[in-house]
């Protein structure tokens, strides 16, 4: 390259780059470093007031009513996410191995299973809510229907099933997500092994765990770690089905609802308070990021090069 | 699916065990299809019934012909407004993401200069973050901006989420590109900016496709940011129109039924059509 476009062609690059940038550093960098700066102020509504030191992040995890609050909400983020690990990515598992063997209709059933996910949450949670009413809901009504009278439960009224009914809910909207990953993992898997497999064992059970489930390793790491952030981000299903107390009485509380109450207020208490919300954020993404890189550091270590 | 004629005979133990398992997880596939499909039909068939219908007849086929809750909500609701607000917020975050992504895309995948990987690893950075967490700082930064309950704040924030995975996904792409035909046009004279926007870009649109499918359907659906930024009716978007729409008609299910069908018309139908760029945009962030 001639020495005397170097200059014009920095510029060039520059120009490239100058704007995309500033996007990502005002709306993303900006923001996340300055919830850290937040949740040591004192707040009065949009005011920023004195320096306090850790006050904030003392109130949320040890002052009550908030450590109960924050150990009940973050109590229902884990059982969250170990439900939709079996019911979301452990079917998505075995309905990718389904799909994978390429039976009649499987391009079919693979449109099928991922149609969920392309629509909006608040659909489906509104969808899944009206299902779910007590009288007229279709789910009561086929439990009647087919002389099951007992399962005609309150599902979304009752605390012991209100948190499960929004398990459920969720894995149906998101439970293509981990099939196709999982597919295409399998899909990866070089035919060479597949027939060495074959030659070693007639056992289904052993080729799946010994074989298809270690070579898939690459899209487990994944989906489970974009199970976790977002088992710990729910915020759209509950807020539609269960509103933004989590109702009925805590039963359906997460930690994404807890944070936006305690920062922007709900109908009920217009009181909103910027520090104690900030400082559960900076809580909940410093647990995301660090669970999220042990998790993917460990399961990295078990993947196979193929 | 290349590997499909060996996998189907991947396992040779016995024509009827064979036969046993593969009808097991036949049946396993219709099951899920069933669950998958079926609310989905109940909701369309719903949109059509009155409401005393759908309360005795859950799962009866409805009168096509029947527009009443059709034309309740397009008259008596702002449903037209929500949609055409979500299809300008969409298009235009799309419009300036592609833009931009692809402008630093391809300036770190096409130049070497000191800080590239840096600049990229910059991007990938956010990738992972969950911008929901430092919605506080967004608002503030709003206000200050003067464009809280303005669609701009959508916009920009719907921007700089898409970026890295735009950038993540066309500097791989570009990164793949030959160098002879840039190298070629370098020799004619052509300029660094004539040489991206007649040589390469037309070269990188299939990435494009996937970058703008992986970034479409988050934002059209997306409700967080709309319902911490935006508080007139007129400015809202379909998914945050839809709360206002069904507090509204919490009774006339006939009504509510079609709501949500008319909301997830565009995105389904556009997704039959479109399946497999669909499949292979949305996942594309989870699979190499």
């Amino acid at each position: 390259m001639p020495k005397l476009r170097m200059t014009g062609r920095g510029l060039w690059i520059t120009v490239l780059l100058a704007p995309p940038l500033a996007f990502v550093a005002l709306f993303i960098v900006y923001p996340i470093i300055a919830a850290f700066a937040y949740a040591f102020f004192d707040w009065q509504g949009l005011m920023r007031g004195e320096f306090s030191w850790l006050d904030n992040f003392h109130t949320v995890l040890f002052v009550e009513p908030y450590a109960s609050w924050t150990r009940n909400a973050f109590t229902h983020n884990i059982m969250v996410f170990f439900a939709l690990l079996v019911l979301q990515n452990g079917l998505g598992f075995l309905l990718a191995y389904a799909l994978w063997r390429d039976m009649p209709g499987a391009r079919f059933h693979r449109v099928a299973v991922f149609l969920p996910v392309v629509l909006s949450t608040i659909i489906v949670g509104y969808l899944w809510k009206l299902f779910l009413h007590p009288l007229f809901g279709v789910v009561n009504q086929s439990f009647r229907g087919l002389g099951m009278p007992w399962l005609a439960q309150p599902w979304l009224g009752q605390d012991s099933t209100a948190l499960w009914a929004l398990i459920f809910a969720n894995a149906w909207h998101m439970v293509g997500f981990p099939t196709l990953v999982f597919l295409a993992g399998m899909q990866r898997i070089p035919t060479e092994i597949l027939d060495a497999a074959r030659m070693e064992t007639q056992s289904e059970w052993v080729k799946i765990t010994k074989i298809v489930w270690p070579l898939c390793a690459p899209s487990a790491t994944i989906v489970f770690v974009l199970l976790f952030v977002g088992a710990f981000n729910w915020f759209e299903l509950p807020y539609i089905m269960a509103g933004l107390d989590g109702s009925p009485y805590g039963s359906t509380d997460v930690l994404g609802l807890y944070f936006y109450r305690t920062a922007f207020g709900n109908v009920s208490s217009g009181q909103q308070d910027f520090g104690l919300g900030s400082a559960l954020a900076v809580l909940i993404f410093v647990f995301i990021a660090v669970v999220a890189s042990i998790i993917t550091v460990r399961l990295r270590s078990r993947e196979i090069e193929l | 699916m290349s590997t499909a004629g060996t996998t189907r005979d991947y396992d040779s133990g016995g024509i009827i065990g064979r036969l046993g398992r593969d009808g097991l997880l036949q049946i396993i596939l219709i099951a899920n299809t069933f669950i998958m499909l079926a609310p989905i039909v109940i909701m369309v068939f719903s949109a059509f019934k009155s409401t005393p219908e759908i309360f005795q007849h859950p799962f009866g086929l409805p009168d096509f012909g029947n527009f009443v809750n059709f034309s309740k909500i397009w008259t008596q609701t702002n449903f037209l407004r929500y949609l055409m607000n979500s299809f300008l917020v969409t298009g235009a975050s799309m419009a300036l993401i592609l833009t931009l992504g692809t402008m630093a895309a391809y300036a770190i995948a096409r130049y070497e200069f000191f800080g590239a990987s840096f600049i990229l690893m910059f991007f990938i950075a956010g990738l992972t973050l969950p911008l929901k967490l430092a919605i506080i700082p967004l608002f503030m930064l709003m206000r200050d901006l003067g464009v809280l309950n303005n669609q701009l704040a959508l916009i920009f924030v719907y921007t700089a989420m898409g970026l890295p995975t735009t950038v993540f996904i066309m500097t791989g792409f570009i990164r793949t590109l030959p160098s002879e035909l840039e190298d070629a046009a370098r020799m004619d004279g052509a300029s660094e900016a004539r040489i991206m926007w007649s040589i390469m870009l037309p070269l990188v649109r299939p990435a494009m496709v996937i970058a703008g499918i992986q970034n479409v359907v988050p934002i059209w659906n997306d409700f967080f940011f709309p319902l911490v930024f935006i508080q007139n009716d007129d400015l809202k978007t379909l998914p945050q129109g839809l709360t206002t729409f069904m507090g509204e008609y919490t009774t006339d299910w006939g009504v509510l039924f079609s709501g949500l069908t008319l909301s997830a018309a565009p995105i389904i139908l556009i997704y039959i059509v479109l399946s497999r760029q669909f499949i292979s945009g949305m996942t594309s962030g989870a699979v190499k």
